[in-house]
């Protein structure tokens, strides 16, 4: 993140600080680049500062230090309303004094657009959404689906190219919630939008966007798609927040080029990849995905690294298994199988022995 | 009839119909419900429904006049009030015999004070008549008591002569009229057997004589607790057999009597032939020459009738005319003007009470927690202080010798001698009752914005608004509600002040309230009271109407 300025940067927070009480810093030393026509999902748990970066985006609240640039030029003294950022807020904001024609109408009013060009508009973005002939009902007779629908079009209504989103599907139910996650990736893509988008679930990070940028303390943990953040997390908290995962902890006794062993806890020694260990004798948290551990000696692939272990629990969850051993002293290692024909049935109190490939296997801070 | 698939009704487990489990089930929760409420409901209908009820009665109720001049008001319809003549004999005939009834039960000077506020004068007129009633027939009725040797002044003769002796028939029905009569005029139960019957011959002869007779005996009787016939009867009794045997025909009716006393009376009546027949006519215009008026008389056959707009007519500066309803003088007009006031001024006071408890509001919805706490002690803090303290303060800093004056005479703004006059006229009580009713406004005001939501304000801005386009077009809408409840709280409080403007408000910054309250301490004119009072209520509620079909009742909410 060296090179800020680069040309096809949309979005920059450049060294971007944030206090409210002027003795603790919400957000510190930000600094990110977002090329146009992006979906970026902000995701980390409360208090990470997700949301504080994306209303200073907004212009609700301003940056106690650093630059933010759209399009290039510096908007930190901007006021909201002419940031021309179209907003979805997490309980909608649907004016509930407005019918939704009203309200899709408000942004364009605003701007001294005529009547007729409004009213062909406000039906574009209606039927964009699927909402066409809900033009005259007020936001009150509309299910949560239909607002946040509706709250979308209205945020995507005056062709905004920049698009906040802040945990617009909290309120609504498993579902629906995976549906309308479609249809935004959807409609952002085909409109070429850039988008975005606050979350703290991190499936709905996972499936939507392009990049996903992990917060924690105020911090960016990680910034990288999808699949390289789930795979490859940077650091132990990455590998933590992101889907499940199995963490041993030990000691780095060597280390080598893209290879290191680890002594655990327990004894053992396990080969593992190195990612931000750097020298013998420091402590490490090694952490192995459930899904990569393999308990079948058939299937075990070659090269793979083998650990005793006794089954604990197992249970049945439809489409996997999930079981739960003690692997060196942790009686926490979850193993994730597919419900196969073939498949083993493990019995609790049963000794097994499992394996991964060292590849899976990261050593990362502890 | 609900149930359209199936021919009978729907039944429930034990075979009853459904809807009579229902209504069973139901009715004991509603008889629960209805005894947890009732202590405050029978509380509410005694003390407050009930007492409103009969005050708005009052405003059309006027049997006094009816129920005092029983019979003059019957003879009287017929009189023509627009000739400019005044009435006839028989009219003040009924008159005296009314008079001297309603003298004795001392009601005449009331109906003097009801029929003063119509026209002035009547009251002193009804009292000096009322002490000197007995001049009327003062010759006659000597003359009679001394004829035949004093023999009527023997009150057993009077009895025997009316009753008609022991063995003569009774007329009830006269005896049972008179006690109705009686018992309207004075509201005391005459249903009580008091001894005496009036005799059937002689009422048939001497109707109007047996009449007086019974008068008195029902007096006598139930309100005086004496043996009737141990009472000297009323001077009225003289007089009325003395009319009727001058009348032609009455020397026959008088041979024709058989009855007890036949020859005291006959002595009686000769004694009267020196002497002309009773003029009441004359009489009453000897007693005051008012009785000639004919514009009293006026007022009291348009006040005959039981109910009567007078009161409501007189709340809008309006009378009863010869020709129907008519517009006051103008130097007697006060209502109206004392109206439009009471709503301008109201209307007023709720005007300013918005714009200065908006911004207030609004803060506080705003501002954190704890200030706002500190914020909403501050709004409340008039509520802890009497209201004739709060109302007294402003009279201290608004006088001309007051606070504010001083300061400004101090600063040189203002001439020490020509200090504002900001007391004692408008200005004063729109000041005062603004700042008493202030807290009516903000609270509604504040509960409303305190539900909404901020995001409403960030996303208009988010969606391109301004400031105060997001304010004029997202906010304020969504605050309509408070704002309508607390104008309607402050509208009707203030429509019907009375302790501010009373004492801030001199004679130009007056409600009609204040005129109400008048009517009802110092005038004693309860109707007008009642008949203001009902327009007031009913200009409210029509108010009221008018707010629900423009605005919406269901857009007003305290929070």
């Amino acid at each position: 993140m060296a090179d800020a300025s680069t040309t096809d940067a949309f979005v920059e927070f450049e060294r971007v600080q944030k206090s409210y009480d002027g003795e603790t810093l919400v957000v510190k030393d930000l600094n990110l680049t977002m090329p146009k026509g992006e979906f970026l999902t902000m995701l980390g748990p409360s208090g990470s500062g997700k949301t504080t970066c994306l209303m200073m985006l907004a212009g609700f609240e301003t940056a106690t230090h650093g630059d933010i640039r759209l399009g290039g030029t510096s908007i930190n003294n901007i006021p909201p309303h002419k940031r021309g950022i179209g907003m979805v807020f997490q309980n909608y904001a649907l004016f509930p004094h407005m019918t939704i024609a009203e309200n899709l109408s408000f942004p364009l009013e605003v701007r001294g657009m005529g009547k007729s060009e409004r009213e062909q508009k406000v039906k574009r973005a209606l039927d964009m959404v699927e909402m066409g002939t809900f033009g005259g009902r007020r936001p009150a007779q509309l299910s949560g689906g239909q607002q946040q629908r509706v709250a979308l079009a209205r945020a995507l209504v005056f062709e905004p190219e920049l698009v906040l989103m802040d945990e617009p599907l909290g309120a609504l139910d498993k579902q629906l919630r995976e549906k309308m996650q479609f249809e935004i990736t959807h409609l952002a893509h085909q409109l070429g939008i850039t988008t975005v988008y606050v979350t703290h679930d991190q499936t709905e990070a996972l499936t939507m966007s392009d990049r996903v940028a992990v917060f924690n303390d105020g911090r960016i943990q990680q910034l990288a798609p999808p699949d390289q953040l789930y795979e490859e997390p940077a650091n132990s908290f990455v590998a933590q927040f992101i889907g499940e995962n199995n963490t041993l902890e030990g000691v780095v006794k060597e280390i080598g080029q893209g290879r290191a062993l680890v002594q655990l806890d327990g004894g053992e020694v396990i080969d593992c990849m190195p990612v931000n260990v750097t020298e013998a004798g420091q402590r490490t948290r090694v952490s192995i995905r459930p899904e990569r551990v393999e308990y079948n000696k058939e299937r075990l692939q070659e090269g793979a690294h083998t650990l005793k272990a006794e089954v604990l629990e197992f249970i049945y969850m439809g489409d996997i298994f999930r079981t739960r051993l003690r692997v060196a002293g942790n009686d926490e290692f979850i193993i994730k199988t597919r419900n196969a024909p073939d498949q083993v049935r493990l019995k609790p109190g049963q000794q097994i022995e499992i394996g991964w490939l060292p590849e899976d296997c990261r050593a990362l801070d502890a | 009839m609900s149930d359209t698939t199936q021919s009978g009704p729907v039944l429930s487990a034990d075979g009853t119909p459904l809807k009579r489990s229902l209504a069973r089930a139901l009715r004991m929760q509603k008889v629960r419900a209805l005894m947890l409420i009732a202590p405050l409901l029978i509380f509410i209908l005694l003390t407050f429904i009930l007492p409103i009820a009969d005050m708005l009665f009052r405003s059309v109720e006027n049997r006094i006049v009816s129920d005092t001049l029983s019979e003059t008001v019957v003879t009287l319809r017929d009189w023509d009030s627009v000739n400019g003549e005044a009435p006839e004999e028989a009219v003040y005939e009924s008159l005296y015999y009314d008079l001297f009834v309603a003298a004795e039960a001392k009601e005449h000077t009331k109906l003097g004070t009801r029929l003063n506020y119509e026209q002035t004068g009547i009251s002193s007129l009804f009292r000096s008549s009322g002490r000197k009633l007995d001049d009327i027939g003062e010759d006659h009725v000597k003359a009679m008591e001394k004829a035949g040797g004093g023999a009527l002044k023997d009150e057993a003769l009077w009895f025997e002569i009316i009753t008609g002796g022991a063995s003569g028939a009774g007329n009830t029905a006269l005896l049972e009229a008179q006690r109705t009569k009686m018992a309207q005029l004075t509201g005391e139960d005459f249903s009580a057997d008091i001894g005496f019957v009036p005799g059937a011959e002689f009422s048939d002869l001497f109707p109007r004589t047996a009449m007086a007779y019974t008068d008195f005996a029902l007096f006598t009787a139930v309100l005086d607790e004496d043996v009737v016939a141990e009472e000297d009867p009323w001077e009225t009794v003289f007089v009325a057999f003395a009319q009727e045997v001058q009348v032609p025909g009455g020397a026959e009716k008088l041979a024709a009597y058989t009855g007890p006393g036949a020859a005291e009376l006959t002595a009686a009546a000769e004694a009267l032939a020196d002497l002309e027949p009773v003029s009441f006519k004359a009489s009453f215009l000897d007693l005051d020459e008012d009785w000639g008026d004919v514009g009293n008389w006026r007022t009291i056959q348009t006040y005959s009738p039981t109910y009567t707009s007078g009161y409501f007519l007189n709340s809008i500066d309006m009378q009863k005319g010869v020709d129907g309803a008519e517009a006051r003088p103008e130097n007697q007009q006060i209502y109206i003007t004392l109206f439009k006031r009471t709503m301008f001024m109201s209307l007023v006071i709720t005007g300013s009470c918005i714009v200065l408890g908006y911004p207030v509001a609004w803060i506080l919805a705003n501002l954190p927690t704890r200030s706002a706490n500190l914020l909403m002690i501050l709004v409340l803090l008039p509520f802890w202080t009497s209201l004739l303290v709060r109302t007294s303060a402003w009279k201290v800093m608004l006088q001309q010798q007051g606070v504010i004056n001083d300061v400004l005479v101090w600063l040189g703004l203002v001439a020490d001698d020509a200090r504002l006059v900001m007391i004692n006229n408008q200005f004063g009580t729109i000041v005062a009752m603004t700042h008493i009713l202030l807290p009516f406004m903000i609270l509604p005001m504040y509960s409303v914005m305190q539900t909404i939501n901020p995001t409403y304000l960030r996303a208009a801005k988010s969606l391109g608004a301004t400031n105060w386009t997001a304010f004029w077009r997202v906010y304020f809408p969504q605050s309509v509600p408070g704002i309508g409840a607390g104008s309607i709280l402050v509208f009707i409080l203030s429509i019907g002040y009375y302790i501010t403007p009373e004492i801030v408000g001199g004679t130009k910054g007056v409600f009609i309230s204040n005129r109400i309250a008048y009517h009802i301490s110092s005038s004693l004119n309860w109707g007008l009271a009642a008949a203001l009072g009902t327009i007031l209520l009913a200009v409210v509620l029509l108010l009221y109407w008018a707010y629900d079909k423009i605005v919406g009742i269901d857009n007003v909410k305290l929070g």
